[in-house]
């Protein structure tokens, strides 16, 4: 595998960690779905994701040394992949928050010439489609039962404080970062709207200066995570699977 | 009389009606017969219906009950590279399960009363699901062994005389051939790894031997729908040839791992031109069916759970589809 | 509306260009739009399409097994529709 110049790494880990921590949370759905259809679609995103995940760590290195081996501190994805699942709406939340980055993002890359453009390019179909899963399931459960709304609210409200570390820039990724905030703004605000949702008001940041996920500080229930999807790895030091 | 020639009508009509129904049987026994499919709106025999309904059902229920113990190493998996395999192929398993309920619904019994059935004990999935996954070389395990039972059951259902059962298991059959090879691949790489990947893998096969053998059912002469489902071309070969098909595919398939089977009376026998193997224990397979086994009350309390708790999302879908109007029907 | 039972769907896939959608299955969905789209992920994870059309199971109108005599067979013995019933004589070419 080609890597990466060293400038272009810290970007790599980022993006990657990112497809891999909210792979690993959409791999918690299976056997759980509110309906077998959503269990393949589900899936579907999660091994999109993975895919994106091992070619982004394999331009930094060995990409199972680097998802099994390192330590909380090291990973650098965004918090808001790493929060548990929650009920189905608050996955959507999640879903529509990140995938409607991620398509903005890889749409700013492919257009590029950069490091990341020829993987940007393929990875925007697939998550194109992931935010079209995401406003279609928002737009059911926000204009669905009141149970239904009350509930796709109160995930997209959750999940709010999370999003404004996605427009923090990442070092060795080209983008228009306030662009890309501003279009985002806008997508999300457009479909909970449609989705007869209030666009949260809340903060957009945590109130702690050290940082975030990018910064490789997280929050408690990502170590939980790490240590259940390293643990075998971890068991057998140099072992092969 | 104004009576008797009620009667006679009547008796007349019965007369027709049970002489429409003798044609509908020769012409059903006489495609059977010639290998030809029966389609949904075919005239069948009650039992006949009746039986695909409970063996469709069961092999989907079975699928769908079958993602669980792999979905249990879903984020553990050792490497990237088995992670994205098992994820794919525990999708596999939930298409299969909606590609058979489909099949099923073709007989007219909707997927919600099966899924009601099988929540409440009323129908069956396979007994082998109600065994743990204890170690990631469960999962090779499963794909070599429970797998590869599965693929000799099925392969002949691909000629099963429903058209919309057979048109499933041909997809499926396609679409699993991977699964057994991927659990192969995984139980060879352990074998030759380090001494503990190997002894993990050797535990894995003495666990799973045996309840494999047992997935092709009770001994011929004790199965109850063994014989009409033969003749039906429901099935196509009975427990026990399938079984020592099994077996004589899975011994020389064993040695190339390098590891053993826990069968002291397994051994080539010349004359018979199989492998002999020892008893199995029916005592416990009849256990498990009846609800004994180490994780039945799991697996279902699971798939209930995940029913239940999907209720609110699938009720949103149905009101939004209303309110905009673009419900189907 | 408090039911959660989707209504069922058939799904026909067009494999390559130039080929006819074919019935691949049937799955359920609350409405056309997420037909769609659990029609691609379950029936063409495997690139098995490049189109794909769903259709309420209830909007199919079939022909009835009771009505196959009179439906198919007076097809049958009119072999004048079909290019082998015609005799030419060898050596006639672009026929």
């Amino acid at each position: 595998m080609n890597r990466v110049p060293a400038t272009a790494a810290p970007a790599a880990l980022a993006l990657g960690d990112d497809a891999l921590v909210l792979s690993h949370r959409l791999g918690e759905w299976a056997g759980h779905a509110p309906v077998l259809e959503e269990e393949v679609a589900l899936a579907n995103i999660a091994l999109d994701l993975l895919g994106q995940a091992r070619v982004l760590l394999s331009l930094v290195g060995d990409e199972d040394e680097l998802a099994y081996l390192r330590e909380e501190r090291a990973f650098r994805n965004l918090q808001l992949v790493e929060q548990p699942n929650g009920d189905f709406a608050q996955t959507i939340a999640r879903q529509l928050y990140f995938s409607t980055y991620q398509e903005l993002l890889y749409g700013q890359l492919a257009a590029g010439d950069g490091e990341f453009a020829p993987l940007a390019a393929k990875a925007v179909k697939e998550v194109a489609y992931h935010r079209d899963h995401a406003e279609h399931w928002t737009l059911r459960l926000g204009d669905g039962t009141p149970e239904s709304h009350e509930r796709m609210q109160r995930g997209c409200d959750a999940l709010w404080r999370f999003t404004g570390e996605m427009f923090q820039p990442v070092e060795g990724v080209d983008a228009d970062w306030q662009k890309l905030e501003n279009a985002w703004r806008e997508s999300v605000g457009a479909v909970l709207q449609r989705a007869t949702l209030i666009v949260p008001e809340g903060p957009r940041g945590g109130a702690w200066t050290a940082g975030a996920g990018r910064q490789g500080l997280h929050t408690e229930p990502f170590g939980r995570m790490i240590a259940e999807m390293q643990h075998l790895h971890r068991s057998h030091p140099g072992a092969t699977w | 009389m104004a009576t008797a020639a009620a009667h006679r009508t009547t008796a007349e009509a019965q007369a027709a009606e049970a002489e429409r129904t003798a044609a509908h049987e020769a012409a059903f026994d006489a495609a059977v017969a010639a290998d030809e499919r029966i389609e949904p709106r075919d005239w069948m025999p009650d039992a006949y219906r009746a039986s695909l309904v409970r063996q469709m059902a069961q092999h989907a229920h079975s699928e769908i009950i079958g993602m669980q113990p792999e979905a249990n190493w879903i984020t553990r998996a050792p490497s990237l590279r088995r992670k994205a395999i098992l994820m794919a192929k525990v999708q596999d398993e939930a298409g299969h399960g909606l590609y058979l309920y489909s099949a099923a619904e073709t007989l007219g019994t909707g997927r919600e009363e099966l899924l009601d059935k099988l929540h409440s004990g009323r129908q069956k999935y396979s007994s082998i699901f109600n065994y743990p996954t204890l170690t990631w070389a469960d999962v090779g395990a499963i794909g070599w062994l429970v797998d590869g039972a599965a693929i000799t059951n099925q392969v002949p259902l691909c000629r099963c005389s429903y058209g919309p059962y057979a048109r499933a298991m041909v997809r499926i059959c396609k679409e699993e051939s991977f699964h057994q090879r991927q659990g192969y691949e995984l139980l060879l790489h352990l074998s030759n790894g380090t001494p503990e990947q190997h002894a993990m893998a050797q535990d894995a096969v003495d666990r799973w031997w045996w309840p494999s053998l047992m997935m092709f059912g009770p001994p011929d002469d004790e199965s109850a729908h063994s014989a009409q489902s033969m003749t039906w071309k429901i099935k196509r070969h009975s427990n026990d040839e399938l079984r020592q098909r099994f077996v004589d595919i899975a011994v020389p398939q064993a040695e190339a791992l390098g590891l053993t089977l826990p069968d002291p009376d397994l051994r080539w026998n010349e004359v018979r031109g199989h492998y002999d193997f020892g008893a199995i224990d029916w005592d416990e397979f009849w256990d498990v069916l009846k609800g004994n086994g180490p994780c039945n009350e799991q697996r279902i309390s699971q798939r209930r759970t995940a029913h239940e708790e999907g209720a609110w999302v699938r009720e949103a879908a149905s009101a939004y589809a209303a309110k905009h109007g673009k419900a189907a029907a | 509306m408090t039911h959660s039972d989707w209504p069922l769907w058939e799904v026909f896939v067009r494999s390559r260009r130039g080929l006819s959608h074919t019935h691949a299955g049937s799955l359920h969905a609350p409405d056309a739009e997420m037909a769609l789209r659990n029609a691609r992920d379950l029936y063409t994870r495997r690139s098995e399409g490049v189109s794909l059309w769903v259709v309420p199971s209830t909007a199919i109108t079939a022909s009835s097994p009771d009505e196959k005599d009179p439906f198919f067979e007076p097809a049958a013995d009119k072999p004048y529709r079909h290019p082998t019933f015609y005799e030419i004589p060898e050596g006639v070419r672009h026929l």
